[in-house]
């Protein structure tokens, strides 16, 4: 019995290998042809798998040192997911040093593939759905198996989005380097990448939800509404806005459904929503668990997660035209984008309010605790750059903002403070539980760890605080004569500096990024840092006595 | 009740708590979008506006390939400065025949919106293969792959037909004759009709773009397209200055 399931699944990786082998010869260029090749490569290993019983996880498996026992929890696919985070991450933040490297020293493009125009999306990509959507899918299934108090609900369709999900990363960000793009920013990938990743959103979403309907609490946990609400989200706006028509079912090149106005309007509905449910609710979500657990404090208050929940995904989704202020948009949409991005403001700090309370009774532990240090961080960055988002809405403000590097800067507080530092702090959290072990290797290599990044993030922040405020200053500059003062190649000139020093401000955060593979690779091994405490004070015996006075004659005074 | 003792509806029952998140995030969507696909001011015609020619089509498919978006923009916006600078700030019907729109959200180089004409073919081939050459300040990337690159010209027509599709009004001529349209006009000589591909593209410039007649590379196509940006349109006619002038909410 056994051998012939072997049998029929060899024969149906065999199937869908000879598939794409036709695919690879017929295809109509040589994008498509390529990612054919790795579905054919794909194909060759499972059914290679199957044939010989040949188990390349197992020997990862020991290689990652994951723990023998079974788990109580289903958690195998997070310990991947966690893997994965890291990986993605450090590629992610060295393609983003090299792209910002690039703008400095512009030699450093490689024609053609290594042009900034193709390694800009696949940074974006890499940091975003790579780095955080592991982020995202490995948290989310140890959230609701511990918060549902539930295994998984479907233990194979979970195996299947983690890798369909790593696959839909592998043809993304080959394809950017060949050039194949939709153009959209942040929804790059073609046509037939956006459908294989609706199909592994769907079991996502099949997972997630199955795995609620089997819970053994009567209620659905804050944090999971959060996970729900970017899992729908999610969906919604991919769906609509990858609407598109290839030209052939054999090539990779599609046109969008939608032309000009309204076809920009769908992309950065889509784009702005992409920030508020993939970046926001998401990680809110991870925020919602992993703070109390890390702070041993239950959640600040019920009824603040409940009036910001709805607002802040109701609100978020009108806020998308204002990326389009001033444009051949609609006024009265640009409006609508305006004031609901302002309005936005509110639901945001309510859910970092919400964050920062919780630690109510336990603010010590930022001294003595570096990963409650990262949260507090991440939240604080939170707080900051959704304050500065609703002022770069304002349309004003935004005339001068937008196009420039200030809108760079800004993303970038919000990603290397928010999500990279909140993620960081619960791979911290996480690694010591899934692997088994007392604690991370170092609790001081995590502080090292928050410093490089925080400094970064400064270096980041304020280098493109000032060359957007300059760019846009320069461009609009008139002279006492009446002319512009500035030609546009002037104003790339003065850039120079900051770019330098933006490109400094990402190694850092980069090297930071390294000192935690490090450190997770060495608890992995099962190894504790011989190391001083984080939280002694200084002890000196000798002074550790009472003052002994030594009586002289001395006479009370009358 | 009070609203928590309501709410706790919704956090014991995930399918009413996952269909009420739904609606949440449906509305915002539903209220913007949506009217743009009939108010007058988004769909309404300009004189001079038409699809492109299967050659600019095809240079602006090398433009996306390139991500060149991500770092010129093709929208004026209605500013002294930027009018000045780039020329009459852009209107809706301009991309009207964009799909995808290409307006750009980051300008580390300058918006594109009306570069045709402005700069020789030369200048624009030097530029692409070595930007530095021509503006030393530059940090574009070098392009000269594109003047060494045949281009694939693989089934014009089916680009047409794809984005006939999606609301193109190409007629089934223009479809028909996409293959022959190519060639001519980057090679005034070649084979076809010449009067009747420019009365069926009016305004399309035909010529050798890379200064290398005796084949069409990329680069050919990529500096059509460049030539042809923001020409379509005449902005001081008085009809388009009355169509300026009766745009509300600019």
């Amino acid at each position: 019995m056994q051998a012939e399931t072997a049998l029929g699944r060899t024969m149906l990786w065999f199937v869908l290998f000879l598939v794409s082998i036709v695919v690879v010869a017929t295809a109509a260029d040589g994008g498509f042809a390529a990612h054919a090749v790795i579905v054919a490569l794909v194909c060759f290993v499972l059914m290679w798998m199957s044939a010989s019983r040949y188990d390349p996880a197992g020997k990862l498996n020991s290689f990652f040192k994951m723990p023998d026992t079974p788990s109580k929890y289903d958690d195998d696919p997070i310990r991947w997911g966690v893997l994965a985070t890291m990986f993605w991450g450090i590629a992610g933040l060295a393609a983003g040093l090299f792209i910002a490297l690039q703008l400095a020293f512009p030699q450093l493009n490689f024609e053609p593939y290594f042009n900034f125009g193709r390694v800009r999306p696949l940074h974006t990509s890499a940091v975003i759905f790579a780095f955080g959507g592991n982020a995202l899918i490995a948290t989310s299934f140890y959230v609701v198996q511990r918060t549902c108090r539930a295994q998984l609900a479907f233990p194979g369709l979970a195996r299947f989005v983690f890798w369909g999900y790593q696959l839909f990363i592998v043809l993304a960000a080959t394809g950017y380097l060949l050039g194949v793009t939709q153009s959209r920013e942040y929804a790059e990938p073609e046509w037939y990448v956006d459908l294989w990743l609706t199909i592994v959103w769907v079991a996502y979403f099949i997972v997630f939800v199955g795995t609620i309907v089997r819970r053994r609490e009567p209620h659905i946990y804050v944090a999971n509404w959060f996970y729900l609400a970017f899992i729908v989200t999610v969906a919604m706006l991919h769906i609509v806005n990858n609407l598109a028509m290839p030209v052939s079912l054999l090539g990779a090149k599609s046109y969008s459904a939608f032309a000009g106005v309204q076809d920009a309007l769908t992309q950065w509905w889509y784009g702005h929503n992409a920030v508020g449910f993939f970046l926001t609710a998401g990680f809110l979500a991870m925020m919602y668990y992993f703070v109390p657990k890390q702070a041993e404090r239950p959640v600040y208050s019920y009824r603040l997660s409940i009036i910001h929940f709805w607002s802040l995904i109701f609100l978020y989704i009108w806020a998308g035209p204002h990326h389009l202020h001033y444009t051949a948009l609609p006024d009265w949409a640009q409006t609508l984008g305006m004031v609901f991005s302002i309005m936005l403001w509110m639901p945001s700090w309510g859910g970092m309010i919400n964050g920062l309370m919780t630690l109510n009774g336990a603010w010590d532990k930022i001294r003595t605790d570096p990963i409650i240090r990262m949260m507090v961080m991440a939240l604080a960055f939170y707080g900051m750059s959704t304050f500065e988002g609703p002022m770069l809405s304002i349309k004003s403000v935004n005339s001068l903002s937008h196009y420039t590097d200030w809108t760079i800067g800004h993303v970038h507080s919000g990603a290397l403070g928010w999500n990279g530092m909140i993620t960081f702090a619960c791979v911290y959290f996480l690694v010591p539980r899934l692997w088994g072990r007392e604690r991370m290797y170092s609790l001081r290599m995590i502080n090292w760890h928050f410093w490089l990044a925080t400094l970064g993030i400064v270096f980041y922040a304020a280098t493109m605080w000032v060359a957007g405020i300059q760019q846009g200053l320069m461009w609009r500059e008139y002279g006492p004569d009446g002319y512009l003062v500035w030609s546009f190649a002037d104003s790339v000139a003065a850039m120079f500096p900051m770019y330098v020093l933006r490109a400094f401000g990402g190694l850092l955060y980069l090297s930071g990024a390294f000192v935690m593979t490090y450190n997770i690779w060495m608890t992995l091994a099962g190894k504790l840092r011989d190391e001083a405490p984080m939280r002694d004070a200084a002890y000196d015996a000798e002074k550790d006595r009472p003052i002994v006075e030594t009586p002289t004659s001395a006479v009370p005074a009358e | 009740m009070s609203m928590t003792e309501r709410h706790k509806k919704l956090e014991r029952n995930i399918t009413l708590l996952a269909v009420c998140t739904l609606i949440t995030v449906a509305i915002g969507g539903l209220v913007q979008i949506t009217p743009l696909f009939y108010l007058d001011n988004t769909i309404e015609k300009v004189d001079g506006m038409r699809p492109y020619t299967p050659l600019e089509q095809a240079g602006r498919d090398i433009y996306i390939r390139e991500g060149c978006y991500v770092c010129h923009s093709q929208m004026i916006r209605p500013f002294r400065d930027e009018v000045e600078r780039y020329g009459a700030y852009s209107l809706a019907a301009e991309s009207m025949y964009d799909h995808p729109f290409q307006w750009g959200s980051k300008r580390t180089g300058p918006d594109l919106a009306r570069v045709g004409g402005r700069y020789s073919d030369e200048w624009h081939v030097q530029h692409l293969v070595n930007p530095q050459a021509v503006v030393p300040e530059s940090v574009m990337p070098q392009y000269g792959f594109l003047a060494e690159t045949e281009l694939a010209v693989g089934d014009p027509s089916a680009t047409l037909t794809a984005l006939s599709r999606v609301g193109v009004p190409y007629s089934q001529e223009d479809i028909d004759n996409a293959l022959m349209d190519l060639f001519l006009q980057a090679d005034p000589d070649a084979e076809g009709d010449l009067e009747d591909f420019q009365r069926r593209y009016p305004k399309a410039q035909v010529r050798d773009y890379d200064g290398d007649p005796s084949r069409i590379t990329e680069m050919d196509a990529l500096v059509a397209y460049l030539q042809m940006l923001g020409t379509l349109v005449d902005v001081d006619s008085a009809a388009a200055q009355q169509e300026l002038a009766q745009e509300k909410g600019r």
